[in-house]
């Protein structure tokens, strides 16, 4: 909450001119025949996804040419609010050409992108999100059906959501492809948990296997599992990662070993020493919490001169906005 | 490009006629009516007209109360507040009854009241979008504090059998409050008629000022405050008096009344053309029966074409409308009414409410029929409902 916050604005001012113009006129509105498919020599495919007692229903068409997995042409039709008619319309724009497995790599994110009037500034409010999530789910349907792939395979998915039917792998990978942090975001971008809520944590309406609370915790936790050991590959491989990728555990590793190769025995020459009690990120700093021991402890010009002299140390070591605090 | 105002039930405009009755009251005639000065009397003859405009037009009688607050959701917010002090916190009573189809100011409450531990009863709507009568009867329980139903739906402007479902908790001896904010000003309500103990309405709906609302209280039956502070409005409301609004909202009461007639019979022939023209085309319907609704609204559903982006098209063309469900509001659940009514799944997301108004003219409808057309033509051919699928390509 904040002031900005107190007059709620209409969603629809949030929306970027290219959404704005796409749900106008959109280009790739329309509908491929087997006709169309002789026409170009490919295979037709069309996929369905979502429903509209959900408020979002896609068909996604496309002509593929079953030599190259080439995407000859490809058109859409949807069932939704003008979001969702301007993210379909901008992922089948991303599709064409293409071929299969590289549509597939498309994401909910290339879609929101790509309609961006300004490369920083969202193309559409995040509990519109959802809408180009579907663009993407719909791309996977079609090659699952291009590709052969078991449709009772592609349903066999733990559904975390039931009212939005929204999968466990559909959650970890919004998650991790968009570094969520709340439930509610996953809700925006997913539609997990948006009617019923049963699906967000325990004690709700009704009683499920999965709560996005623990999803959320677990795929956390994964993905500060995933950047360590990525970090150690790089650093195996002789790699260097900058301060700032580090995770906190690493960041702390690093500052002890600076602080051993480069601090501690001007200390221990004076009779004093020192420990890290505790480190930070606040905003764009990485604050050190440390304490003096022995001689330094009592000693005025700890405060100052050695403080300074740790300080300038880890900066020029690690990183410029390190900041140490004496307790 | 003509600008059309089909949101009466969201608000309305302010009738010039109320704007005149408020003007002097900003800057010649501004003191504080609790002031013993000039300054402060000099606004007592305009309150006291406005407060014999209120009870003469919803029929109160002079031993009633009428509270003049900020808003329905207020007076909203006080009577279930209230009830739930005085009957059941300090009360031998635990249980409130209610509907599925009230407004937040009513719903939101009861969720929380929930969290306190109150029993909630709600009662679902058939499907011409009321209550039946008797379905009360069969919830009451001897735990029953309060029985909250509104007078008419503002998504559908269905009427509820207010006056039947009153009789019933007399026999019961249960208290009955009404949200009448739909009603007031659309239909001739009568509450001492109507047989009601509570009455919320709000000066916005009817052409008044926006922030002014009244808590009708029969009998002046006790109620504990929800605004302690200074003894205004007989010690039942703290705040200085908002001697403006009272005043407008005053006029508008009574011009809506006045109006009512007008409502019914003009008001009701253009909702009826509107309406008549949209079911022409396929695959569309409204949601109750016309007879049993207040004369100025109704609630489409335009299977294939989502609710949201038909409001865009609609505005584009100048025409402003809204919509309880998916993507317009600011939550992503399905328009609570379509569910309550019992329609299609696939309809939930498909609810589009015109809601009209004195003002409104002929040719603002005929208008607005062109436009609404054109709009369902071009969004059912993107929709995907109508769209081609071969045979062996279905799920
Ligand atoms: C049925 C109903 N009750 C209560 C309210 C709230 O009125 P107010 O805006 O005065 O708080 C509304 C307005 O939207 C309404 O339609
Ligand atoms: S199961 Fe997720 S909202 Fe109902």
């Amino acid at each position: 909450m904040a002031k900005t916050d107190l007059i709620g604005g209409s969603i629809w001012e949030e929306y970027s001119q290219k959404v704005q113009e796409l749900m106008n006129n959109p280009k790739n509105q329309g509908e491929l025949t087997e006709d169309d498919a002789k026409r170009l020599g490919g295979e037709l495919i069309v996929a369905d996804f979502g429903a509209e007692s959900c408020g979002d229903a896609v068909r996604l068409y496309w002509i593929v040419d079953p030599k190259t997995d080439k995407i000859l042409d490809a058109k859409f039709k949807s069932f939704g609010c003008g979001t969702a008619i301007a993210s379909s319309d901008t992922m089948v724009e991303l599709c064409k050409g293409k071929t299969v497995d590289e549509a597939v790599k498309i994401t909910n994110i290339d879609v929101e992108k790509a309609m961006r009037d300004e490369p920083n500034t969202p193309a559409v409010p995040p509990q519109k999100m959802h809408c180009s999530v579907m663009a993407y789910d719909v791309i996977k349907k079609a090659a699952s059906l291009y590709k052969g792939v078991d449709m009772e395979s592609f349903e066999d998915e733990i559904i975390v959501c039931e009212c939005a039917r929204v999968s466990l792998n559909t959650i970890k990978e919004v998650i991790k492809l968009n570094d969520l942090k709340t439930v509610e975001e996953i809700t925006d971008y997913t539609k997990a948990g948006a009617f019923c809520k049963s699906c967000i944590k325990p004690g709700g309406h009704e009683e499920r296997e999965w709560y996005l609370v623990d999803i959320l915790a677990d795929t956390r936790r994964e993905m500060e599992e995933e950047k360590l050991k990525e970090a150690a590959e790089k650093q195996a491989s002789g790699e260097e990662i900058s301060f700032n990728d580090m995770t906190l555990v690493q960041k702390i590793k690093a500052i002890d070993s600076v602080i051993d190769e480069s601090v501690r025995q001007y200390l221990i020459m004076d009779g004093g020493n020192m420990e890290v009690l505790d480190v930070k990120q606040n905003g764009q700093y990485t604050d050190v919490y440390i304490r003096y021991l022995g001689a330094c402890s009592g000693c005025a010009s700890s405060t100052t001169g050695t403080l300074y002299a740790i300080e300038s140390t880890l900066k020029e070591k690690l990183d410029p906005n390190i900041r140490v605090l004496p307790i | 490009m003509m600008k059309v105002y089909l949101d009466n039930n969201a608000t309305t405009m302010v009738d010039p006629e109320v704007k005149a009755a408020m003007d002097p009251y900003f800057t010649e005639i501004y003191g504080n009516p609790n002031s013993l000065h000039d300054f402060g009397t000099s606004c007592h003859p305009a309150l006291r007209k406005a407060m014999d405009q209120m009870y003469e037009a919803i029929g109160a009688r002079d031993e009633d109360d009428i509270v003049v607050t900020s808003c329905a959701t207020e007076s909203n917010n006080w009577i279930l507040k209230g009830i739930y002090f005085d009957l059941i916190k300090n009360g031998d009573k635990d249980h409130i009854i209610t509907t599925e189809v009230e407004h937040p100011s009513i719903t939101a409450v009861c969720r929380w009241l929930e969290e306190q531990g109150v029993r909630v009863t709600y009662l679902p709507v058939n499907q011409e979008g009321i209550v039946e009568a008797h379905t009360v009867r069969d919830f009451i329980t001897d735990k029953t504090a309060l029985v909250s139903i509104m007078w008419a739906n503002n998504e559908t402007g269905a009427i509820f059998p207010v006056e039947q479902i009153a009789e019933i908790c007399k026999e019961k001896g249960v208290l009955l409050h009404t949200d009448g904010v739909q009603a007031v000003g659309k239909i001739p309500v009568d509450v001492i008629q109507a047989g009601v103990d509570f009455m919320s309405f709000s000066a916005h709906k009817f052409h008044g000022p926006k922030g002014v609302g009244a808590l009708y209280i029969r009998n002046g039956h006790p109620l504990t405050s929800l605004l302690h502070g200074g003894e205004h409005m007989g010690g039942r409301r703290s705040g200085t008096l908002n001697v403006p609004g009272i005043v407008g909202m005053g006029k508008a009461i009574e011009l809506a009344n006045y109006y009512l007639k007008f409502e019914e019979e003009h008001v009701r022939r253009l909702r009826d053309k509107l309406e008549d023209a949209i079911l022409e085309l396929p695959d569309i319907y409204s949601v109750g029966p016309r007879a049993n609704r207040t004369p100025n609204t109704v609630l489409v559903s335009v299977r294939g074409v989502e609710g949201e982006a038909m409001l865009w098209d609609l505005n584009r063309a100048g025409i402003a409308a809204s919509t309880g469900s998916a993507c317009a509001s600011e939550d992503l659940e399905a328009n609570p009414i379509m569910t309550a009514v019992g329609a299609d799944s696939e309809l939930a997301h498909t609810a589009v409410r015109l809601s009209l108004s004195r003002f409104t003219t002929e040719e603002e409808i005929d208008y607005t029929i062109e436009q609404f057309k054109k709009a369902v033509e071009r969004l059912r051919a993107i929709s995907s409902t109508y769209a081609y699928m071969p045979e062996n390509m279905k799920a």
